[in-house]
């Protein structure tokens, strides 16, 4: 957190001096259909990261990452087939672009998605398979600290809402966090990250720079 | 449910809050039955409102509107994978414990109903599940959040198919908010007393400029057009109650009112979504309703 203090004091717009990276990189992009994508905006600005929120197909050919945001996994999916954006964020995942999904956005990013509605797609990618509402109704929703050896000692406060779980991981991805009964809520794949939480919300900023610190990594 | 931990926390304000801010940039449908509930979430509702009667319904048919059927309510609930809301009666808590035992993912204590009490709302903060309140202007919408809602919705008029309350409550909230921000800290305290809201809430809003719950709209709603007008007022997201099942082809509107709100600064788009929608629900000037008729007028 010490870190993204100091961001903090600098204008959102100043992307050459708040980090390392230059003016001449890519922003990062958080799909911008439904859900709370204007959350995730905020984080990355707080990091000093230029983000962009992208509803068009165009508009991913320009950014280095991105953000799938919680919301409803299955209007997210009509709804990025609708606008054209079903294929080209299918062909950039496969192409290596780092995304990061938060609950709807790994269910997005699961190959196989249990308890979806008739006819819903997931972009893919995670060779997971993730069974939505896993939880139950809102009354199940909960928070909760978990730990995530990734990101150092301290746990990480977790929301989980309406959540879904990680009910297998197949040999390319790998668990980095469960819950204390066992439950897998956070994965990674080469450049894919997906949690079934909502750090955005929580004002922990270290998912997004593990996240960041990837995107930036990429040569 | 299975076995979380004793450190798990559930029906916290941030988790009820939360699941609001999942809804946004979404429509949030009325429905009857299980049969418009799949037709909704076919359409790409992000969650449906499960009601006895539509609001055009009510007002057309009269009587006593109350809490719905829970054999309704639970049909709803399987038919679909969205959050699935319900509507209690103002003031009427033991409405609401009978929604929260149904697993309601949200509850709506809803002016559309007949109120229970006149005097006193529902006292949120005794439930695990989230609230969603109308509000006609700033301090209906803090008082609101002082009983503990985690959403507030514009009230709008419920039923009428005619969009002019909803613009007049969501321009009242926002304009309101506007001239908090411009007060200066001691001018907040008369401010406060004004809103007849708390003044740590009055303070809070005028720091950040925006109320700490989603802010959706509501009433009236019937065209995609409708829907982008709301959300470029500044909504969070849209509820459609009546417009959509009352109107020629449901399932075609209801498509375009999601894509209009997704879509709300793009007017090719909304104009594309516009097209050949047939028949929009009839609607009735809300300046020809009598006063004892406007719903808008329930709650304080």
């Amino acid at each position: 957190m010490a870190s993204t203090c100091l961001t903090l004091l600098l204008p959102t717009v100043s992307l050459s001096v708040a980090g390392s990276h230059t003016v001449d990189q890519l922003p990062i992009g958080v799909l911008a259909l439904q859900g709370d994508f204007r959350e995730h905006l905020a984080v990355l600005e707080l990091l000093g990261e230029t983000a962009i929120a992208v509803k068009t197909a165009q508009q991913l050919e320009h950014i280095a990452g991105l953000i799938i945001p919680g919301g409803e996994s299955s209007v997210i999916d009509k709804l990025s087939r609708l606008y054209g954006l079903y294929d080209p964020i299918r062909e950039a995942i496969a192409g290596g672009l780092p995304v990061y999904g938060t609950c709807a956005g790994l269910i997005m990013l699961a190959d196989t998605v249990l308890d979806s509605i008739d006819g819903q797609r997931s972009f893919g990618g995670l060779d997971v398979v993730v069974r939505r509402n896993a939880f139950g109704s809102q009354t199940d929703s909960f928070e909760t600290d978990i730990h995530v050896p990734e990101l150092g000692d301290v746990p990480v406060h977790a929301i989980f809402i309406r959540a879904p779980v990680v009910e297998s991981v197949g040999a390319s991805a790998r668990a980095i966090a469960t819950l204390d009964d066992g439950r897998i809520v956070a994965v990674e794949q080469g450049n894919l990250l997906g949690t079934s939480f909502h750090p955005e919300i929580t004002g922990d900023t270290r998912f997004h720079e593990y996240f960041v610190s990837r995107v930036r990594a990429k040569p | 449910m299975s076995e979380n931990t004793s450190s798990n926390e559930s029906g916290t304000s941030r988790v009820k809050r939360g699941l609001a801010e999942m809804l946004k940039g979404g429509v949030i449908m009325d429905v009857v039955n299980a049969e418009q509930a799949k037709i909704a979430e076919d359409a790409g509702a992000v969650a449906v409102m499960a009601l006895e009667r539509v609001p055009a319904d009510i007002r057309s048919q009269g009587g006593v509107a109350r809490m719905s059927d829970p054999d309704l309510i639970d049909g709803i609930i399987d038919a679909v994978s969205i959050p699935v809301m319900a509507k209690a009666r103002i003031g009427h808590f033991v409405e609401a414990q009978v929604l929260q035992a149904l697993k309601v993912d949200y509850i709506d204590e809803s002016e559309v109903l007949s109120p229970a009490d006149y005097v006193n709302h529902i006292d949120k903060w005794n439930f695990d599940v989230p609230f969603v309140c109308g509000a006609t202007n700033l301090g209906e919408a803090l008082r609101r959040i002082t009983e503990g809602a985690a959403m507030i919705r514009s009230k709008g008029e419920a039923g009428t198919g005619d969009v002019s309350e909803a613009t007049k409550h969501i321009r009242t909230i926002k304009g309101q908010i506007n001239e908090l921000r411009s007060k200066s800290a001691d001018e907040l305290y008369v401010a406060a007393k004004e809103l007849q809201a708390p003044y740590e809430l009055v303070r809070e809003i005028a720091e950040t400029g925006k109320l700490p719950v989603v802010l959706f709209t509501a009433g009236g709603v019937a065209t995609p057009a409708d829907a982008a007008l709301m959300m470029q007022l500044g909504a969070d997201g849209v509820f459609v109650g009546s417009g959509i099942f009352k109107s020629g082809n449901p399932a075609q509107r209801a498509a375009a009112i999601v894509k209009a709100t997704t879509f709300f600064d793009d007017p090719s788009v909304i104009a594309a979504a516009s097209r050949g929608l047939g028949e929009a629900m009839v609607g009735i000037n809300v300046s020809d309703l009598a006063a004892p008729h406007r719903l808008s007028e329930r709650g304080w």
